[in-house]
């Protein structure tokens, strides 16, 4: 029952071939067992998730319908669950029980779907392969000894190892997409403002999306349908129409311009991950698709900008930790100012500390035009050059990341190192473009995963190509041995 | 330009991060070392082109001026880590 994708849940549900309880529990026992191998759960919340299902099957049995009515998944720990710890990963809000429901938990949690509780991620989200997070390293399940790509590395871990259908993730330069090449999924980070970020807790608020992680395109249409929409009480949700992703998926690509930049194929780019990133445009030939060479000349400044914007706005955000109101707070404070200096020393991880830090100099006086504005006008000629390639092409295809999976540990003393693996991702997030990594082969038994980038909202544009693809491969099918 | 101890005393002390003197070396190493990616963006000829704050380029949307927030007091200061009488409880300010 555990191999089951969200499409087939459904209609088992629907078919009356299981219940949602039954199925809950299956996985709920699956995680008990196999959970400590990766660590990929901060919080199971097994009651409340007994009770959901319970309350999916009673309105299934009263008539209801809906695809995600009494559909297993469990958020990344860092969108708000009333009542339930969310900790962001991190020591500062260990004891946070939050007080309200992130947009996103309650559109889920009112279609039927069954949190099975908080996933582990890099602590606030900045990490690229989850061994910043307070609760230990997640590991990857295609290799224990590999890191499974971060921040959302809980969400990808888990469900690559069948332990859920599905997760909720957030990307900020890569968080969602990353992961889910690491470990055989696919991610989708959607457009800028299609998903509220109300009640999801900030880390660079003009670059964090949130968005599903799967193991299919047709999976990634379910949950982005329940979590995509205008909410009135996230500011820069944009209110624009949703259609219906799901109805959008088998449309014939035949004649679909897809670009490559060659600056997604240069120096720095393994060659075996080259070899099946060719191999998969290959595929989309035989579907129909047109290749065509383009060029995104500037996407090289795209990690500096970025390791500027978002520690700027991260130094921001989290200046509201300060041991007073919520979170940690450290013993015995001498006077105020104690109490926030050693609360948010003792509270924040060493990540955290330093890109609050970078970001509190850049936007220190004296250095907010040479640091902070110049990092948004490089975002400027980011946003140029896409928009100049989206005039030739309708979608922009290219790897998710230039290594497969690191060791755990192997790059932890150069967090520069670590930041390099992102250069394929965070151009989207400073665009604020859709983007989706899906599966394109394996490298030594290490997942590899092939991006897909479209122009504002046409997160449907990306679903197709990727079902479309996925009908004619099979590498979202393989699943780890031992899982 | 390459920050000394004491500029990133002063970093952390505007962070309001209370380090240790035994981190400092270190911490003072590794932002360095992101400072020296960061700079590669000054070689950038950015000249003429407006910066970009949202990527949709939309401004702050405007509401009616009604109170559309719940008094959720309670919740809030029950996960507080010190209040009474309703009020948030921090080391004395003035003596």
């Amino acid at each position: 029952m555990h191999q089951l994708t969200l499409a087939e849940i459904a209609r088992g549900l629907a078919d009356k071939k299981f219940s949602s309880e039954e199925l809950t529990r299956v996985l709920l026992a699956r995680i008990a067992q196999l959970d400590p191998q990766l660590n990929s759960f901060i919080s199971v919340t097994e009651e409340l998730a007994i009770a959901q299902a319970r309350a999916a099957d009673a309105r299934r049995a009263a008539g209801e319908t809906g695809a995600l009515l009494g559909a297993p998944l469990a958020h990344k720990d860092l969108f708000c669950t009333q009542g339930v710890r969310t900790s962001c990963g991190s020591k500062m809000l260990d004891n946070f029980k939050a007080p309200y429901d992130a947009t996103v938990v309650a559109r889920l949690a009112a279609a039927g779907a069954v949190s099975l509780g908080k996933t582990n991620m890099d602590e606030f989200a900045m990490g690229s392969a989850n061994e910043s997070s307070y609760y230990g390293a997640v590991k990857n399940p295609w290799n224990l000894e590999h890191v499974p790509g971060g921040s959302s590395g809980g969400s990808a871990a888990a469900v690559a190892a069948r332990l859920l259908p599905a997760a909720t993730g957030t990307d900020t330069g890569g968080s969602i997409r990353q992961p889910a090449a690491l470990t055989n999924l696919t991610g989708l980070k959607p457009t800028y403002g299609r998903v509220s970020r109300w009640g999801m807790i900030a880390y660079a608020s003009s670059l964090d999306q949130g968005g599903p992680l799967a193991r299919t395109a047709e999976d990634c249409a379910l949950l982005l349908q329940g979590m995509a929409g205008f909410d009135p009480q996230d500011s820069t949700s944009i209110d624009e129409p949703v259609p219906d992703y799901s109805a959008l998926l088998n449309g014939s690509i035949e004649g679909l311009r897809i670009g490559l930049p060659k600056e997604y194929f240069g120096a720095g780019l393994d060659p075996r991950i080259a070899e099946l990133i060719h191999q998969s445009v290959k595929e989309l030939e035989k579907l129909g698709a047109v290749i065509k060479e383009i060029s995104l000349p500037n996407m090289q400044h795209a990690i500096p900008a970025y390791y500027v914007i978002a520690p700027a706005e991260a130094s921001s955000n989290l200046s509201r930790f300060d041991g007073v109101r919520f979170g940690y707070r450290c013993e015995n404070p001498k006077d105020l100012t104690d109490l926030y200096e050693r609360s948010r020393a003792e509270g924040f991880g060493a990540e955290v500390q330093r890109r609050i830090m970078v970001g509190a100099y850049a936007l220190s006086a004296g250095y907010y035009d040479a640091y902070y504005l110049q990092a948004q006008k490089i975002r400027r000629l980011i946003k140029n050059d896409f928009m100049a390639a989206f005039n030739d092409v309708d979608v922009i295809l290219g790897p998710t990341t230039p290594n497969p999976a690191w060791k755990i540990g192997a790059k932890n003393n150069d967090p520069v190192a670590a930041y390099l693996e992102d250069v394929y991702t965070i151009t989207a997030n400073l665009a604020g473009l859709p983007g989706l990594s899906m599966p394109a082969g394996f490298v030594e038994g290490l997942p590899v995963g092939v991006q897909l980038l479209a122009p504002y909202f046409q997160e449907g544009r990306l679903l197709n190509v990727a079902h479309r693809y996925q009908q004619v491969t099979d590498w979202h099918t393989r699943a780890p041995a031992g899982f | 330009m390459a920050l000394e101890r004491s500029d990133v005393e002063k970093i952390a002390h505007l962070a309001r991060l209370g380090l240790n003197e035994a981190d400092l070396p270190r911490t003072t190493d590794a932002l360095n070392s992101i400072l020296g990616l960061v700079d590669l963006m000054q070689a950038v000829d950015t000249t003429g082109i407006e910066p970009l704050a949202h990527p949709l380029e939309a401004s702050q949307r405007l509401r009616a001026d009604i109170v559309t927030e719940r008094n959720n007091r309670e919740a809030y200061q029950a996960i507080a880590p010190a209040v009474e009488n309703g009020l948030y409880l921090v080391p004395k300010v003035i003596e």
